[in-house]
C-alpha cells in the first residue's frame, strides 16, 4: 500500500502553482495519471522517486516512511525501492544492453535474473548492443528491464511510448500489460494518451493544475454513459468539410480514420482536435477477429 | 651532445608527463564544478580557469617567479621544508599545470554538459551513489572529452615556452626542455641542433595527436 500526500511549489510555464497531490495506490495497481502537459504529472513521479523534495506532506510506502516533512524523513532515491523509466530512456551510452542490466543488479541474486529479464522483452540477440545501435522500440524495452532488475516496489514510467509510431506503441503496451500479470509489480504510469491508458490501467488519475481530480477506473472517466446496447467509440476530429447540405467530419479513432456525416447543427460543436464519442445504435454489431 | 640531447627530450616529456597527470587529477572534479554548481562565484573560478589561453605567458611566469623567491610567503615556506621552486623541476611543473588548465578542464567541461541530466538520476534511481555513477557511468560516456583534455594538456605542455623561460632558466636535466633548447641553440647560431631539437617536436607531437584522434573516432564509432 502506497501513501502519498505532499504539497510542491511548481513553476509551470502558466505561471506559479501549489501542487497537491493525495493519493493511495493499492499493490499490484496499475494505475495511470492521465492529464494534458504541464499539469504535474511528471513532477508527481519525481517527488516519488526522490529526484525532487515535496515543500511538505508525507510518503509511506508499505510501512515505510519515504518522505516526512515534520519528522525531516526525506530518503534519496537511491534508498528508495523503484524502477524509472524516463522518457528518453536514459541508457548508459558505454554499456552494452547486458551491463546496463547488470549495471543495477545489487547482488548475486539479481545477476542471475538479467538474462531472464532479457529474454522476457525479447533482446536476447541484442545483448551485446550498444544502446546507440537500438531502434527506439528496444531503447525502451532496456529501459524498462533495467527498471526491473532490482525488483522496485513501485515501478515508474514516465510517458514511456510517447515518442515511438504506432504499431511499435501497441505492441509496448501488450508487452507492458503481460509483464505487469507476470510480475504485479505496483505500477504508475504517466500518459496522455486513451488507448494506452484504457487498455494497461486498473485506475486512472486525472491530474488537472497539480491536483488529482477524479479517481476512477479508466472507461468510466472517457465513456460516463452506461451502455445501452450502443456501441461508443472515442476518436478525435481530424477534419471538419463542409460538402453542402451536410457536413463530412473525419475521426481519428484508435488508428483508424473514420469518416462520417452530419448535419451542420450536429457538427457545430465539433472542433479540430478535440474529442468526440461516436456512438451508433447499431445494438449489435459484429466482431472478427483479425489474423 | 648525443647525450645531452636525450636527457633534454627525456626532461620534457617527463614534464609533460607529470603535468598531464596532475591535470587529469585536478580538472575532472574542476569540470564537474564548473558544470555543476549553482555558487554565485562560479564565474570567478571560470575566469581564473580560461586566463591562460589569453594572458601572455610571460606574466603568467613574472608572477610565478616572485611567488617562488624565497622572499615571498609561498617560497619561504616551502623553502623551510626543503623544496625550492624557482630554476627547479617542481616550479616548472606548477607553472605548467597553471599554463595547461584550461586545456584539460575544457574539453572535459564541454563533455559534461552534454551528459543529459536522465543519466545522471537513472544511475541514482537504481541505487548508485554519486562518486559511483561519476566513475562507471559518466567518465567511460563522455571518454572523448577526457582523452581530448589529455592529448591537449600534453602537447600543450610539450610546446610550452614562455612561462619555463621566466620561472625554469636553462639549467641541463633539471630545467631544459627542447622548447627552451631550440632557443638556446639558435641563439648559438647551433642550426643543426635546434633543427633536430624542432623536427623530433614535430613529428612526436604529430604522431601523438594523430593516434588519439584516431582511435577516438573509431571508440566513437559505436556510439555515434
Amino acid at each position: 500500500m502506497i501513501y502519498i500526500n505532499i504539497k510542491k511549489h511548481l513553476d509551470t510555464a502558466e505561471g506559479a502553482l501549489e501542487a497537491h497531490y493525495e493519493l493511495s495506490i493499492t499493490d499490484g495497481e496499475f494505475l495511470t495519471l492521465f492529464g494534458t502537459s504541464g499539469a504535474g504529472k511528471t513532477t508527481l513521479l519525481r517527488l516519488i522517486a526522490g529526484l525532487e523534495k515535496p515543500n511538505s506532506g508525507r510518503i509511506e510506502v508499505d510501512g515505510d516512511v519515504w518522505f516526512d516533512s515534520e519528522r525531516h524523513i526525506n530518503l534519496p532515491p537511491q534508498k528508495r525501492s523503484i524502477g524509472f523509466v524516463f522518457q528518453d530512456y536514459a541508457l548508459f551510452p558505454s554499456m552494452s544492453v547486458r551491463e546496463n542490466l547488470l549495471f543495477a543488479a545489487e547482488n548475486e541474486k539479481q545477476r542471475r535474473t538479467v538474462d531472464e529479464l532479457i529474454d522476457l522483452v525479447e533482446l536476447s540477440q541484442l545483448s551485446d548492443r550498444l544502446p546507440a545501435t537500438l531502434s527506439g522500440g528496444q531503447k525502451q524495452r532496456v529501459a524498462l528491464a533495467r527498471a526491473l532488475v532490482r525488483h522496485p516496489k513501485i515501478l515508474l514510467l514516465d510517458e514511456p511510448l510517447s515518442a515511438l509510431d504506432p504499431a511499435m506503441r501497441t505492441k509496448l503496451q501488450d508487452e507492458l500489460s503481460l509483464i505487469h500479470s507476470r510480475l504485479g509489480v505496483t505500477t504508475l504510469l504517466v500518459s496522455h494518451d486513451i488507448a494506452e491508458t484504457v487498455k494497461l490501467s486498473d485506475r486512472l488519475a486525472s491530474v488537472v493544475s497539480g491536483r488529482i481530480e477524479r479517481l476512477c477506473p479508466p472507461m468510466e472517466f472517457f465513456s460516463p454513459q452506461t451502455l445501452s446496447g450502443k456501441l461508443q467509440l472515442i476518436g478525435e476530429v481530424l477534419k471538419i468539410e463542409e460538402d453542402f447540405p451536410a457536413i463530412i467530419v473525419t475521426l481519428l479513432v484508435g488508428s483508424s480514420v473514420v469518416r462520417t456525416v452530419l448535419s451542420s447543427a450536429e457538427a457545430s460543436e465539433l472542433c479540430v482536435g478535440g474529442r468526440a464519442i461516436i456512438s451508433t445504435k447499431a445494438f449489435n454489431p459484429i466482431l472478427i477477429p483479425l489474423p | 651532445m648525443e647525450s645531452e640531447f636525450i636527457s633534454t627530450m627525456v626532461l620534457t616529456f617527463k614534464l609533460a608527463a607529470v603535468t598531464t597527470v596532475i591535470l587529469l587529477l585536478i580538472g575532472i572534479p574542476l569540470a564537474s564544478f564548473l558544470v555543476f554548481s549553482k555558487m554565485r562565484f562560479k564565474s570567478i573560478i571560470e575566469t581564473i580557469v580560461s586566463m591562460p589561453l589569453v594572458l601572455p605567458p610571460s606574466v603568467l611566469g613574472f608572477y610565478l617567479l616572485l611567488a617562488f623567491s624565497p622572499a615571498s610567503a609561498i617560497g619561504s615556506f616551502m623553502s623551510e621544508h626543503g623544496i625550492r621552486l624557482a630554476f627547479s623541476f617542481e616550479g616548472l611543473v606548477i607553472g605548467s599545470v597553471l599554463f595547461s588548465l584550461p586545456f584539460m578542464v575544457h574539453p572535459i567541461q564541454s563533455a559534461l554538459s552534454g551528459v543529459p541530466k536522465t543519466i545522471f538520476e537513472a544511475s541514482y534511481t537504481l541505487g548508485k551513489s554519486k562518486l559511483q555513477t561519476m566513475m562507471r557511468v559518466i567518465l567511460p560516456s563522455i571518454r572523448h572529452g577526457v582523452i581530448s583534455g589529455i592529448v591537449l594538456a600534453f602537447a600543450h605542455t610539450v610546446g610550452e615556452f614562455g612561462v619555463i623561460l621566466m620561472i625554469g632558466g636553462n639549467i641541463p636535466d633539471e630545467t631544459r626542455v627542447a622548447s627552451i633548447a631550440i632557443y638556446d641553440e639558435v641563439e648559438s647560431l647551433n642550426y643543426a641542433l635546434a633543427h633536430q631539437y624542432a623536427l623530433t617536436l614535430f613529428v612526436v607531437t604529430f604522431a601523438i595527436l594523430l593516434l588519439v584522434y584516431t582511435l577516438n573516432k573509431k571508440s566513437l564509432g559505436g556510439i555515434r
